[in-house]
C-alpha cells in the first residue's frame, strides 16, 4: 500500500493502481473520454490530466495510465490542468460541433467554445478516442475496423473504406462510443441491423422467437469457441 | 577478409600489415561520394578516372579512393590529392585526364579548380588551409575522408575497432559504462540525455533479450549528418554498437534507417556482413565469447518515429504511434524488454571515448556539453555543409568563419536549430557558445544539429507556418493537443500570412501552445509549439506587421504583397514578358513593362529571371 | 502477385515486424500498392487486413494509387522551403493541373512534396525519377516539365 494525497485529501491505495482508478474509488472526479474498465487504458483523449508533484519535481501527467507511488501530491484541478483540458475540449468541439454528448459536457465543466476555432464542416462526430477499435481488437478479437492515415487526416475506418469481410456486426463499437458517430440502424422487426454500411440478418431465438443477434456474431462465435451454431440458438433470456 | 580475426592481438598484427602495406607517400586520388556529390553527377567523374588511370597504366601506381562526405557539399564535386592534399573543388566531369595528366604526373595545380577564400580573394591549394575546413575539430566526422566506405581494410588501417578490442578484452561492462558516463556522452538525436545512464539503467534493468538500437530515422528536415557518418563511415557506427551492447548486455542490435537514405542502408548493410565474417559481429566476437547481432529495418517515412516508443511500434510492424512514457524504454522498450536507444552520431562517438579516454574527452567541449557536435549548416549560407566543431564553439564562428556567412550580401535574420520542434534565434545570440543548455536556455534545443540560416527576404511568421505545418502533417493523430491543437495553430497562422489576422491572436497562439506543451502524449507535441514561441518571442514586431498593418515587411507572404516594376532600373529586356504565365508582365521592347496586378499571380518568376534587380515586390 | 509476394515475405522469413520493408519491396515491384497485394500480404504474414491497412496510410512512404511515369518530388526541406522552394511547387502544380501528392490522369506524373533530401548544398531541389537537379527555380521547372512533356509525348521507349 502506498500513502498518497489528492486534491488535499490523504488516501492510501493499493501500489500498482493509476492515478484515475484511485481518484473514482475516493469520489474524486476526473472527466474522461477515452477511458472505458475493459480495456487498457491509450492516453489519448488527455481529458484526464493531473498536476502531480513527486519530490521537487512537479508535472502534468494522464492519470489513467500514471501509477500511485509513495507521498505522491495530486492537483486534479489546477491552473495548468484546468486551462490543457479547457484546450482539449475546446478542439474537440470545433472538430464536433454536432456532438451531443461533447456539448453536455464542456457545460457541465463550463468550458465555452473558442470563437476562434471555425467548427469543422464535415459533420464527423469522431473523437478518435479508440475506444471502438481496441474494442473490436481487444475484447471482440475481431479487428474489422481500424485507423487510417495519420495527424488530423486520421479516422476510424473499415480496410480501404470498403464494407468490412471480417465484420461480425456485433455492435460493441457503437455501443462503447462516447460521442454518438458510430451508429448502428435496426429495423423495425429487428429482422437486420446495419452498421458500417453492411447489413447483418438478426438470428431469432428458436424459443421465443426474439431476434438476439447477427447470425454472422454466432458463427464467429460457434469458430471461436467450438460451441455449434444451432446450440447458440437461444437468446440469453430462454437460455 | 574471410577468415575471422579470433583474437585481439590478432587484430593489432593485421593492423599494423595494412598500415605498413600503405605507403603514406603514395599519390592518391580521392572523391567524395557521398550522396550530396552524387547529386551533382560524381559517379559519372569516378568512371573517367578510372577509365583514364587504366588507360595510362596506373592503376598501380597512383591510389584511388571513393569516399563518404567530406561535409564542404556546397563545393562539390571535390579530389583531394594525397599525399600533399591538393583540394580541387567544382571540379568538372570530365575533367580526370587533365588532373592525372598536370598534377598527378607533372605536379602541376590547376589553378581553375582551387578554392578561392572570398574573404582575402585568394587561392587555396591544401584541404587543410580552407578556412571553411581550417576552424573545425573533424573528430567524428574527419575519418570519413579517410576511409572507402566499402572497405573494412581502410578502416582496420586506420585503427579501427581497436576500441571494441580494447572493450572486450581488458574492460569489464560496468566500467566501460563509467567510462561512458565520466565522459559525459550526452545524446546527439534530440533531448541530450546522458548516454551512460542510460546504458547504465538498461544494464541493470529486468529482462531478457535486451535489445540495441541505432536511430537512424534522421527526420529533421536540414539535417544530414547521421546519414553522412552511415554512409561513410559505417564501420565507426557499428563499433560504438557492439561495445554499447556489450556493457549493456545484448546480444541483438536494430539499426532503424530511413527508406530515403538508400546508400547509406547500402552501406551498413555491407559493413555488417565485412564485420560478420570478420569475426567482429556474430558469434564470439574476437575470441571472447560475446556474442552479438545487428539487423537492420527501414523506415516509412513518418517524422514521429524519431520518438522512441513510435519507432518500437514501427520497428514491431505497426503504425508508428507513441504511448506515454511513464515507463521508460530502459525497462520496456521493443517488444516490451529493457531496450537502449541511441542516434549514430552518438553511436560514432563511443569508440572514441573508449579508445583515448573519458579524461581526453571530457576537455573538448563545455562544462554540460562534452565532445564535438555535428551540424550541417544549411540555407541562406555561403559554404552549405556538415560542419564539426567542440561544444561551445560560437554561432558567429560557425555562421560567418566556416560558413561564410550570407550570400549576395544580405543581412542576417536568424538561425533556426533544434528541427521542426526547435526554436529560431536572432542575431543578438550570435556569440552564444552552442550547447545544448544555452539553446535550450534561449527557447531552441540541439535536436540533431540543424542549422537553418535565415535572412532579411525571410518571413518569420511564414517560417512559423512552415514549421507548424510539417509538424500538422507529421502528428501521429493519437492525442487530441498535437493533432487538433497545433493544426488550429497552423490555421491561424496561415490566417496571419494571408491577412486575415486577428487581435489577439499571438495571445490565442501563447496560450494555446502552454496548454500543447502540457496537454500532448509525446515529446513531439510537447515541443510542436516552440517554433511559434521562439518567434514571437524575437519577432513579435512581424507578427504585429502581418496582423494590424496587413504587411509582411520580408516581401514572402503572397497575400500580403504586390509586384511591380521599377521604370528606373527596367530596361524592357522583355524576359519577364516571357516567363510570366499569365501575361500580367507586359510592355514594349526597349520601354520599361510594367505588371498588371489583376492578371498577376505573384507566382514569382519574373523576379526570378530580370538581371536587373527591377522587379519590385512589398 | 500472390506468388512475388510470396517471394517478398519468404526474404524476410515471414518476420510481420519487418511489415513496413515487406510492404515497401511490395510497392517497389509494382509501383504501388495494388489492394490484392495488401491482402495477400495480410493473409501471408497472420496480420489482420484493417491493421495492414493501417501501416500503409500511416507511413507516407506508401501509395494506394499508381504513380505516373514520372515522379517528381520536389524538396521541401527547410533549406529548400528558405531558398523559395513552395514557389515552385506552385508553379509544378500549376502546369500539371493536379495538388501535391496526385498523380495526372493520363498517369504520366506524379508530383510530390518531400521531407528533406538531405542535399541541402543544391536546394531547392526537384528529383524526377531518381534523378537531383539542383538550385531549381521556376524557369528551370517550366523547362523540365516541357522537356518530359514533349519526351511523354513523342519518344514511349526511353526512360
Amino acid at each position: 500500500m502506498v500513502n498518497l494525497t489528492i486534491d488535499n485529501k490523504k488516501i492510501e491505495a493499493e501500489a500498482g493502481q493509476t492515478i484515475l482508478e484511485v481518484s473514482r474509488e475516493n469520489g474524486i472526479v476526473i472527466p474522461t473520454l477515452c477511458s472505458n474498465e475493459a480495456l487498457e487504458p491509450s492516453g489519448a483523449c488527455r481529458m484526464c490530466l493531473v498536476e502531480v508533484k513527486h519530490g521537487k519535481r512537479t508535472r502534468i501527467v494522464t492519470s489513467c495510465l500514471y501509477q500511485v507511488a509513495e507521498g505522491l501530491i495530486v492537483d486534479t484541478k489546477s491552473e495548468r490542468v484546468l486551462a490543457a483540458r479547457r484546450l482539449v475540449l475546446q478542439l474537440l468541439l470545433a472538430r464536433c460541433p454536432e456532438s451531443k454528448q461533447l456539448r453536455e459536457m464542456a457545460e457541465e465543466l463550463g468550458i465555452q467554445p473558442e470563437p476562434r476555432f471555425t467548427p469543422d464542416q464535415d459533420k464527423s462526430k469522431c473523437i478518435l478516442c479508440r475506444m471502438c477499435v481496441r474494442t473490436c481488437e481487444k475484447v471482440v478479437g475481431v479487428c474489422a475496423i481500424g485507423f487510417s492515415y495519420r495527424g488530423s487526416e486520421k479516422n476510424v475506418c473499415t480496410p480501404f473504406q470498403e464494407d468490412s469481410v471480417s465484420c461480425i456486426g456485433c455492435g460493441a463499437c457503437a455501443y462503447v462510443c462516447p460521442s454518438g458517430h458510430i451508429e448502428m440502424e435496426t429495423t423495425e422487426t429487428g429482422d437486420s441491423r446495419k452498421i458500417w454500411g453492411r447489413t447483418f440478418k438478426m438470428k431469432s431465438c428458436k424459443v421465443c422467437g426474439r431476434y438476439f443477434a447477427p447470425e454472422d456474431q454466432l458463427k464467429f462465435i460457434s469458430t471461436t469457441t467450438g460451441v455449434p451454431v444451432d446450440d447458440l440458438a437461444v437468446c440469453i433470456s430462454c437460455r | 577478409m574471410t577468415t575471422k580475426i579470433k583474437s585481439f592481438d590478432e587484430l593489432k598484427s593485421i593492423q599494423e600489415r595494412l598500415k605498413a602495406g600503405r605507403d603514406p607517400k603514395k599519390p592518391c586520388i580521392t572523391i567524395c561520394v557521398g550522396t550530396g556529390c552524387l547529386a551533382y553527377g560524381t559517379q559519372k567523374l569516378v568512371d573517367n578516372f578510372r577509365a583514364e588511370l587504366a588507360k595510362r597504366n596506373l592503376t598501380e601506381k597512383i591510389g584511388f579512393r571513393t569516399t563518404g562526405c567530406h561535409g564542404f557539399c556546397e563545393r562539390g564535386p571535390m579530389v583531394v590529392i594525397a599525399p600533399d592534399k591538393i583540394f580541387y573543388q567544382r571540379v568538372g566531369l570530365e575533367d580526370a585526364a587533365e588532373i592525372i595528366d598536370k598534377t598527378l604526373l607533372k605536379g602541376e595545380i590547376i589553378e581553375r579548380l582551387l578554392y578561392v577564400d572570398p574573404a582575402t580573394g585568394q587561392k587555396v591549394t591544401r584541404e587543410d588551409d580552407v578556412p571553411f575546413y581550417k576552424k573545425q575539430t573533424r573528430l567524428v566526422f574527419g575519418l570519413n575522408s579517410k576511409v572507402d566506405p566499402e572497405s573494412l581494410d581502410d578502416y582496420l588501417a586506420i585503427g579501427g575497432y581497436t576500441a571494441l578490442g580494447k572493450a572486450l578484452t581488458g574492460m569489464k561492462p560496468e566500467a566501460i559504462i563509467q567510462e561512458v558516463i565520466k565522459a559525459n556522452l550526452r545524446g546527439r538525436g534530440g533531448g541530450g540525455f546522458p548516454a551512460g545512464w542510460k546504458w547504465d539503467s538498461t544494464r541493470k534493468a529486468q529482462g531478457d533479450p535486451k535489445y540495441v538500437i541505432c536511430n537512424a530515422d534522421e527526420g529533421d528536415p536540414g539535417a544530414y549528418m547521421d546519414r553522412s557518418l552511415l554512409e561513410g563511415n559505417p564501420h565507426l557506427v557499428l563499433e560504438g554498437m557492439i561495445i554499447g551492447a556489450f556493457a549493456i548486455g545484448s546480444s541483438q542490435g536494430y539499426i532503424y534507417a530511413r527508406n530515403e537514405y538508400p546508400l547509406a542502408i547500402k552501406n551498413i548493410t555491407l559493413a555488417i556482413e565485412q564485420a560478420r565474417q570478420a569475426g567482429l559481429l556474430g558469434e564470439n566476437i574476437l575470441g571472447t565469447g560475446f556474442n552479438f547481432d545487428v539487423k537492420i529495418n527501414r523506415g516509412g517515412g513518418a517524422f514521429v518515429c524519431g520518438e522512441s516508443s513510435a519507432l518500437f511500434a514501427s520497428l514491431e510492424g505497426r503504425a508508428g504511434e507513441p504511448r506515454a512514457k511513464y515507463i521508460h524504454a530502459t525497462d520496456k522498450g521493443l517488444y516490451d524488454k529493457p531496450t537502449n536507444l541511441n542516434n549514430v552520431e552518438t553511436w560514432a562517438n563511443v569508440p572514441f571515448i573508449i579508445d583515448r579516454g573519458a579524461d581526453w574527452y571530457a576537455s573538448i567541449g563545455t562544462a554540460g556539453s562534452k565532445g564535438t557536435k555535428i551540424f550541417s549548416l544549411v540555407g541562406k549560407i555561403n559554404n552549405t555543409g556538415l560542419v564539426e566543431v567542440p561544444m561551445g564553439t560560437k554561432l558567429r564562428e560557425i555562421v560567418f568563419d566556416i560558413g561564410g556567412g550570407i550570400p549576395g550580401g544580405k543581412k542576417f535574420k536568424a538561425i533556426q536549430t533544434g528541427g521542426p520542434s526547435g526554436g529560431c534565434i536572432p542575431e543578438q545570440y550570435l556569440d552564444m557558445g552552442v550547447d545544448f543548455d544555452e539553446l535550450t536556455k534561449i527557447g531552441s534545443m540541439m535536436g540533431s544539429g540543424g542549422m537553418i540560416v535565415m535572412d532579411e527576404d525571410n518571413c518569420m511568421v511564414d517560417v512559423a507556418r512552415y514549421f507548424t505545418n510539417f509538424l500538422v502533417s507529421e502528428s501521429c493523430g493519437k492525442c487530441v493537443p498535437c493533432r487538433e491543437g497545433v493544426r488550429r495553430m497552423r490555421d491561424i497562422l496561415a490566417d496571419i500570412t494571408e491577412g486575415k489576422g486577428q487581435e489577439g491572436d499571438v495571445e490565442l497562439l501563447e496560450k494555446m501552445a502552454a496548454a500543447i506543451i502540457d496537454g500532448s502524449l509525446c515529446a513531439l507535441g510537447n515541443s510542436a509549439p516552440n517554433p511559434v514561441l521562439s518567434t514571437i518571442r524575437y519577432f513579435r514586431d512581424e507578427y504585429e506587421a502581418h496582423i494590424k498593418h496587413k504587411r509582411c515587411p520580408a516581401g514572402v507572404c503572397k497575400a500580403l504583397i504586390l509586384y511591380s516594376i521599377d521604370p528606373e532600373k527596367c530596361t524592357g529586356c522583355t524576359l519577364c514578358s516571357k516567363v510570366c504565365p499569365t501575361g500580367a508582365a507586359a510592355g514594349e521592347r526597349k520601354k520599361a513593362h510594367a505588371i498588371d496586378k489583376a492578371l498577376c499571380t505573384k507566382c514569382g518568376a519574373c523576379r526570378e529571371s530580370c538581371k536587373f534587380d527591377a522587379i519590385i515586390v512589398r | 502477385m500472390e506468388q512475388k509476394v510470396k517471394e517478398i515475405i519468404q526474404h524476410y522469413h515471414g518476420d510481420k515486424s519487418y511489415l513496413v520493408p515487406i510492404l515497401q519491396d511490395v510497392q517497389k515491384e509494382f509501383n504501388y500498392l495494388p489492394k490484392d497485394a495488401l491482402c495477400a500480404v495480410s493473409t501471408q504474414l497472420s496480420v489482420p487486413i484493417s491493421r495492414v491497412y493501417e501501416v500503409v496510410t500511416f507511413y507516407k512512404a506508401f501509395s494506394l494509387k499508381p504513380k505516373g511515369r514520372y515522379q517528381l518530388s520536389l524538396c521541401m526541406g527547410t533549406a529548400c522551403h528558405v531558398r523559395g522552394a513552395e514557389l515552385i511547387a506552385g508553379n509544378i502544380e500549376s502546369i500539371l493541373g493536379i495538388k501535391e501528392g496526385e498523380t495526372t490522369e493520363d498517369l504520366e506524373f506524379s508530383f510530390e512534396t518531400v521531407g528533406c533530401l538531405g542535399a541541402c548544398a543544391l536546394g531547392p531541389v526537384l528529383v524526377v525519377n531518381g534523378e537531383y537537379h539542383g538550385h531549381m527555380n521556376i524557369a528551370k521547372s517550366t523547362k523540365i516539365l516541357k522537356k518530359l512533356g514533349k519526351k511523354g509525348a513523342t519518344d514511349d521507349d526511353q526512360d
